[in-house]
C-alpha cells in the first residue's frame, strides 16, 4: 500500500503527491471517503487521477491510497441480467445501500459471492489444460451455459475436479502445481483479451430490421456506426437491435445518455422473449449504465468495461453484440479530462489521441478463434451510436469512427421529421461487408437475394436523380417509365424500408419474409413495365396491387410462404381488376 | 440559502479576473465550497471554490467581481459545499437567483438542507413515466404528447410567444391536478416584463400559493445564473421525493444560463468548444435536465419545461443542440407560423415527444391515436414539400391527390395548429384530425389501418378521392 495526499482538485481530476512507484492506470482511493480513481498522468512528483465519483467537498491534504494495481473487472457467472455503472458497481445493490440517489463511496460486489452454481466438469484429473481451455460449465440463466475458462497465466495437469455446487469464491478445480481454478477471474479493462487468431466474418447478424438485414448488413464480428442528430432514432435503433438480433449475448452500454432510456430497457427486457430461444431477453443482456448525470470519468471507463465483458463471452465461443449509446459522450469525457490535464488540444478541443482511442475500441470487435484446444470460434460485433453536434457528420468523432467501422448507417433528420423510421438515409449509408456475406445469403436465403437488393438500391438512386428533375419541371413532364419508377421507389421506401419498432408484427421481419417482400415489389414492377405499352400509365398507377404491397409487412411472421406465393401469382396474373378478395381486410 | 458563520478572513488575493478571484492557498479548503466575499465597503457577495491547488485557490463570484480590489477584499470560507435550506413554507414565496428571499417576507426556517448539485438518480430506481398530461393544445396532445416525469423543452426565437405557451401548459396542468401540483419557476436573465407576466398568470390561475419562484432578472448578476436552476431543481426534488408532490419546473431561459457558464470558462482560459462554450457544456446541462422523472415506490414526480431561445432561430446553436440531445423531445416554435398570425405557432415537424408512446393508446388516450398522429405528420411533411415545389413550378403540374394534400396542409395550419388560447379536449383534437384526413384520398393514407378509418373517419367524406 502506497499513501500520498491530494495536492490539487479541479473537477473530476485530482492531483496527488507522494505516490512513488505508482504506474499509469493504477487504481487509487481518493480522500477520506475513499473515492475510486485511476492514474492518468505522472508529471514530476505529481500524479493526476481521474476520479469516478463527484469530487465536491474534497480538501487538499486528504489521503490518497493505492495498491498500485490497475482497475479490474470481475468475470464469472452472474453477469447476465445485471446492470452496472461504468466501473462495474452493481446498481441494484447500490440502491439497496444508498437509496434512490447514488451517494458517494458506495460499493458492492459485482458478482453474487454467496450464490451457489452447479458446476459440471468438462475435463478430468490427469488432463492437461492451458489458458482458454474449458474446465467445465455452469448453467447461467435458462439458456446460456457459462463456460469456465482456464485464466491467463495458468496451465498444468488437473489434480482434482468434481461436479457440485460452488460459489464463485470456491475453487472448482486444482492443478498438480497446487494452483486453484475459480469460476471468477479478473481482467484489466483497457487491455484487449487474447485470442488465437482473427478469422474472416461471413455470417450476418440477423436483426429482423429490413434496412439493416437487406440493405446494409453487418456480419457477426463486424462493426457499424449509427450517427445522427438528436431525435433521429439512434437509441430506438440500438434498442431494436438489442432486442431482435440473433446474438447469444448482448451488452448494452448507456454511455452518458438518459436515465429513462436505461429504465426502459430494464422495464421491457424482462418481459420480452429472445426471438431465438424464447427466454426472457434480460437473461442474455448485461447493461452498463453510466448516464449523463453520473460522473464523467466513469463514463469514459464504461466503454471499456462493456467491451471486456463482451470479449469474455466471446472467449466462451459465443456471438456477442455490443451496443454503445453514445460513443460521442465517451469522446467528450475524454475531451473533458484531457482539458483538465491541460493537454494540447487537437481538432475541436478533442485530445490528439482521439483517433487512436476510437480505433483501439472498434478493433476489439471481430470474429476469432478462441484460446483453448478446441479452437472454438466466437465473435464481438460492435455497434456504436454517434451524436455529432448540429448533426454535422464532418466532426472528428464521426470522421474517425467512419474510418474504422465497416458499415455506416446514417440517420437523417428530414426522414425523422416526416416520421419515416428507421430514419436511415438509404443513399448515403453503406456496408463494406456485402462480398463477405454473399455466400451466406445465396445459400441460406435465396440465390437472387443480393441481385434483388442491388436492383432496389439502383431504383432508389435513380429516384433521387428524377426527383431533382421533378423539382425543376414537375412530375407531369416525366416519361411513363420514369413515373412508374417513382411509384416503385415510393413503395420501396414506404412499404419496405419503413418499419415500425412498435408494431407487434412489423417490429421483427424474418430474412425470408424480407426476401419475399423484395420479390413481390420487383415482380410487380417488372409486370407493370411490360404492360406500359398496352395499358395507360394512369390505370397502372391505380391498380389495387399497390395497396396489397403496402400491407405485406403485416403478414404474420410464421408460415408466410403460402401467402406470398399466392400474392406473387396474383401480381403476375395479368388481370388488372378486380381487387383480389381479402386484400383489403 | 444557508450562509455559514463568518470565520477567519483571508485577504491574500493574487488576481481578480472576470468573475474569478485567485487567492493564495489556504489550508483545508474544500472543492466546491461555498464562500462569502466582502469588499472594502463591507458589501458581501457569494462565491464558490472552483479549483484548489498548492499555488492558488480559484473562486467564482456569483454577483460578479465589480467593486472588488486586491487590498480591500476578504474571503470567508464556510467549510461546506453550496446548500439550500428547504421547507414547506417556501410555497408561495419569491427568492432571488441565489436563494435569498426577495419578497420581503423574511427568512424561511429550513426543515432540511441539501447540496444544490444533487446526486444522480440511480437508473434502477427510476420508474418509467406512464401518464400523459393533457395540455389542451392539439399540436402537443395529439402529435407530441407530454408525459408526467418528462423533460420537454420549448425552443423559441426572439419575439415568439414561448412564455405564453408555457403558461398555457402550466395552467392546464394545474387545472388537471387540482391542489396537488407545485410549480417551481426559475428565471435566468428574464426581463421584469416577462417576470410580471408569469407572476400575474400564476396569480390568476391560483397557482401562486403552490409555487416557488427563483428569479435572476436581466439586470441581476450573470454568474448567479449558475446557481438558479440548481436551486430550483433542489427545491423540486425536495417537494417531489420527500413530500410526494407532483412538481412542474419551468426553467427560462437556459440560453442565459449557458452564457454564464461560458463566461466563467473563458475567464479560466479553458479550451473553448463550439462558439466559445466549454467542452463540458453537455455534461453540465445534463446534470440539470436529468433531474426530472419518477422514482419507484414514491408518489411525487418532476416534469421539466425548460425554455431555450434559439439565437437567430438557429437550431444547430450548441445550447439548443445539446439540450435536444439530453431532453426527451422538444417543442419548436416557428416564425413562419407566427407571421401568419397563428397561435400557438408550434411547428410539429421538428417537434417531438419521445415519451409519447408511453402515455397514449387504447387504455390511455385512444386506440387510433398513434396512427392518426403519424398520418398527420406524414401528410404535413409531404404537403410542405409540395408547397415548395409549387412555388417553383406552379400548381398545374400537380395531380389530384397532390392538390388534396396541399389543401390538407393549409387547413392543418389554419385550423389544427392555430387553435388560439382555447383548450381542446382529446376527443375534439382527434375528431378534427380525422376530419382533416377525410379530404385526402384513401390511397394516400398509408399510416392508418382500415379498421380505424372505418370507425373514425367522418362518413360523409370518406373516400373523397376523385372529386
Ligand atoms: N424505428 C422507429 N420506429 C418508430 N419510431 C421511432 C423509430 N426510431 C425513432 N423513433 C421516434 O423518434 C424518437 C427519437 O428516437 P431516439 O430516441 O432513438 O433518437 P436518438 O437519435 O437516440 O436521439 P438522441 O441523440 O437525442 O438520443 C423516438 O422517441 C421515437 O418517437
Ligand atoms: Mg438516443
Amino acid at each position: 500500500m502506497i499513501q500520498g495526499h491530494i495536492s490539487r482538485i479541479s473537477g473530476p481530476v485530482v492531483q496527488a503527491k507522494g505516490l512513488d512507484g505508482i504506474k499509469i492506470r493504477d487504481l487509487v482511493e481518493v480522500g477520506d471517503l475513499g473515492l475510486i480513481g485511476e492514474v492518468i498522468e505522472i508529471k514530476g512528483d505529481a500524479v493526476s487521477v481521474q476520479v469516478y465519483e463527484d469530487t465536491d467537498g474534497l480538501k487538499v491534504g486528504e489521503p490518497v491510497k493505492t495498491d498500485a494495481k490497475p482497475f479490474l473487472v470481475q468475470l464469472g457467472p452472474g453477469l447476465l441480467g445485471s446492470i452496472y455503472d461504468g466501473i462495474q458497481r452493481p446498481l441494484e445493490i447500490i440502491r439497496e445501500q444508498t437509496g434512490s440517489f447514488i451517494e458517494r463511496g458506495a460499493t458492492g460486489e459485482p458478482l453474487p459471492t454467496t450464490k451457489p452454481w452447479h458446476f459440471v466438469p468438462a475435463v478430468k484429473p490427469g488432463d492437461t489444460v492451458g489458458v482458454g481451455d474449458i474446465v467445465g460449465t455452469v448453467q447461467e440463466g435458462p439458456t446460456i451455459q457459462h463456460k469456465i475458462l482456464v485464466p491467463e497465466g495458468t496451465a498444468g495437469r488437473i489434480a482434482s475436479i468434481s461436479e457440485g455446487d460452488y460459489t464463485i469464491a470456491q475453487p472448482v478445480a486444482r492443478l498438480e502445481s497446487g494452483d486453484a481454478i475459480m469460476m471468477v477471474q479478473a481482467w484489466p479493462i483497457r487491455q484487449a483479451r487474447r485470442y488465437a487468431e482473427k478469422v474472416a466474418t461471413g455470417i450476418p447478424l440477423i436483426t429482423g430490421q429490413r434496412i439493416f438485414d437487406t440493405f446494409f448488413p453487418v456480419p457477426k464480428g463486424g462493426s457499424a456506426i449509427i450517427p445522427g442528430p438528436f431525435g433521429s432514432g439512434k437509441t430506438v435503433s440500438q434498442q431494436a437491435l438489442a432486442k431482435w438480433s440473433d446474438a447469444t449475448v448482448v451488452i448494452y452500454v448507456g454511455c452518458g445518455e438518459r436515465g429513462n432510456e436505461m429504465t426502459e430497457v430494464l422495464t421491457e427486457f424482462p418481459h420480452l422473449e429472445d426471438p431465438n430461444t424464447g427466454a426472457p431477453l434480460m437473461n442474455r443482456t448485461i447493461l452498463i449504465a453510466n448516464t449523463s448525470n453520473m460522473p464523467v470519468a466513469a463514463r469514459e471507463t464504461s466503454i471499456y468495461t462493456g467491451i471486456t465483458l463482451a470479449e469474455y463471452y466471446r472467449d466462451m465461443g459465443y456471438d456477442v453484440a455490443l451496443f454503445a449509446d453514445s460513443t460521442s459522450r465517451w469522446a467528450e469525457a475524454l475531451r473533458e479530462i484531457s482539458g483538465r490535464l491541460e493537454e494540447m488540444p487537437g481538432e475541436e478541443g478533442y485530445p490528439t489521441y482521439l483517433a487512436s482511442r476510437i480505433a483501439e475500441f472498434y478493433e476489439r470487435s471481430g470474429r476469432v478463434v478462441c484460446l483453448g484446444k478446441d479452437r472454438r470460434q466466437g465473435s464481438v460485433t460492435v455497434i456504436g451510436a454517434v451524436s455529432p453536434p448540429g448533426g454535422d457528420f464532418t466532426e472528428p468523432v464521426t470522421q474517425n469512427s467512419l474510418r474504422i467501422a465497416g458499415a455506416f448507417w446514417g440517420l437523417d433528420a428530414r426522414l425523422a421529421y416526416s416520421r419515416h423510421f428507421p430514419a436511415i438515409n438509404w443513399l448515403t449509408s453503406y456496408t463494406l461487408y456485402l462480398d463477405a456475406l454473399k455466400e451466406w445469403f445465396t445459400k441460406e436465403v435465396a440465390a437472387d437475394f443480393l441481385d434483388l437488393r442491388t436492383e432496389m438500391v439502383e431504383i432508389l438512386q435513380r429516384e433521387d436523380e428524377l426527383r431533382k428533375i421533378v423539382q425543376l419541371v414537375g412530375r407531369e413532364s416525366l416519361s411513363e417509365p420514369d413515373k412508374l419508377l417513382l411509384d416503385v421507389a415510393r413503395t420501396i421506401r414506404e412499404d419496405f424500408l419503413r418499419q415500425s419498432a412498435f408494431h407487434e408484427v412489423d417490429a421483427y421481419c424474418p430474412s425470408k419474409k424480407q426476401y419475399y417482400m423484395m420479390r413481390a415489389i420487383l415482380t410487380f414492377y417488372h409486370e407493370c413495365q411490360s404492360r406500359l405499352g398496352t395499358m395507360p400509365y394512369d390505370q397502372i398507377a391505380a391498380l389495387p396491387a399497390w395497396e396489397e404491397l403496402s400491407k405485406m409487412r403485416y403478414i404474420p411472421n410464421e408460415n408466410f410462404d403460402g401467402e406470398f406465393e399466392r400474392l406473387l401469382q396474383r401480381l403476375t396474373a395479368g388481370a388488372p381488376e378486380p381487387a383480389p378478395a381479402g386484400a383489403r381486410s | 440559502m444557508a450562509t455559514g458563520l463568518y470565520g477567519k478572513a483571508y485577504r491574500k488575493i493574487q488576481d481578480i479576473k472576470g468573475p474569478l478571484i485567485f487567492l493564495e492557498p489556504v489550508k483545508d479548503v474544500r472543492y466546491g465550497e461555498r464562500v462569502t466575499i466582502t469588499d472594502s465597503l463591507d458589501h458581501s457577495k457569494g462565491g464558490q471554490v472552483l479549483d484548489v491547488g498548492e499555488r492558488a485557490i480559484v473562486i467564482q463570484v456569483f454577483e460578479g467581481s465589480d467593486g472588488l480590489d486586491k487590498k480591500g477584499t476578504a474571503v470567508f470560507f464556510t467549510g461546506d459545499v453550496v446548500k439550500l435550506g428547504l421547507a414547506e413554507d417556501m410555497l408561495g414565496r419569491v427568492f432571488d437567483g441565489s436563494g435569498h428571499p426577495a419578497d420581503g417576507l423574511g427568512d424561511v426556517y429550513p426543515e432540511a438542507e441539501l447540496p444544490i448539485n444533487g446526486s444522480p438518480l440511480n437508473p434502477v430506481a427510476r420508474r418509467q413515466p406512464f401518464e400523459w398530461i393533457q395540455t389542451g393544445i392539439s399540436a402537443i396532445d395529439i402529435m407530441n404528447t407530454l408525459v408526467k416525469g418528462q423533460k420537454l423543452p420549448i425552443f423559441t426565437g426572439a419575439g415568439l410567444p414561448a412564455n405564453r405557451v408555457a403558461v398555457q401548459i402550466a395552467r392546464q396542468v394545474i387545472r388537471q391536478s387540482g391542489e396537488e401540483l407545485i410549480v417551481v419557476f426559475a428565471g435566468m436573465g428574464i426581463t421584469s416584463r416577462e417576470y410580471s407576466y408569469f407572476y400575474r398568470e400564476f396569480q390568476e390561475s391560483g397557482a401562486l400559493a403552490n409555487s416557488v419562484l427563483f428569479l435572476n432578472l436581466a439586470d441581476d448578476p450573470t454568474i448567479e445564473r449558475i446557481l438558479t436552476p440548481r436551486l430550483a431543481l433542489t427545491t423540486a426534488e425536495y417537494f417531489a421525493f420527500t413530500k410526494g408532490r407532483d412538481v412542474l419546473v419551468i426553467l427560462t431561459d437556459m440560453l442565459n444560463y449557458a452564457n454564464a457558464l461560458r463566461e466563467i470558462s473563458s475567464a479560466r482560459e479553458e479550451i473553448p468548444g463550439r462558439r466559445g462554450y466549454p467542452g463540458y457544456l453537455y455534461t453540465d446541462l445534463a446534470t440539470n435536465y436529468e433531474r426530472a422523472g419518477i422514482v419507484k415506490g414514491q408518489r411525487g414526480s418532476i416534469t421539466q419545461l425548460p425554455i431555450v431561445t434559439m439565437p437567430n432561430d438557429d437550431i444547430t446553436h450548441p445550447v439548443i443542440d445539446l439540450t435536444g440531445y439530453i431532453t426527451e423531445g422538444q417543442i419548436i416554435l416557428a416564425r413562419e407560423l407566427d407571421r401568419k398570425g397563428y397561435y400557438p405557432p408550434i411547428n410539429p415537424l421538428p417537434s417531438l415527444s419521445r415519451l409519447m408512446n408511453l402515455g397514449i393508446g387504447s387504455d390511455k388516450t385512444r386506440e387510433d391515436h398513434k396512427q392518426l398522429s403519424d398520418q398527420l405528420y406524414a401528410l404535413y411533411a409531404q404537403g410542405k414539400d409540395l408547397e415548395k415545389l409549387t412555388a417553383i413550378i406552379g400548381s398545374e403540374g400537380l395531380g389530384v391527390a397532390e392538390k388534396q394534400i396541399i389543401d390538407f396542409t393549409a387547413r392543418f395550419e389554419s385550423e389544427y395548429i392555430n387553435q388560439g388560447d382555447q383548450p381542446r379536449s382529446l376527443e375534439e383534437s382527434l375528431a378534427l384530425g380525422w376530419d382533416l384526413l377525410s379530404g385526402v384520398a384513401r390511397g394516400e393514407l398509408r399510416r392508418v389501418e382500415d379498421k380505424y378509418v372505418d370507425k373514425y373517419m367522418p362518413k360523409r367524406a370518406a373516400g373523397a378521392a376523385g372529386d
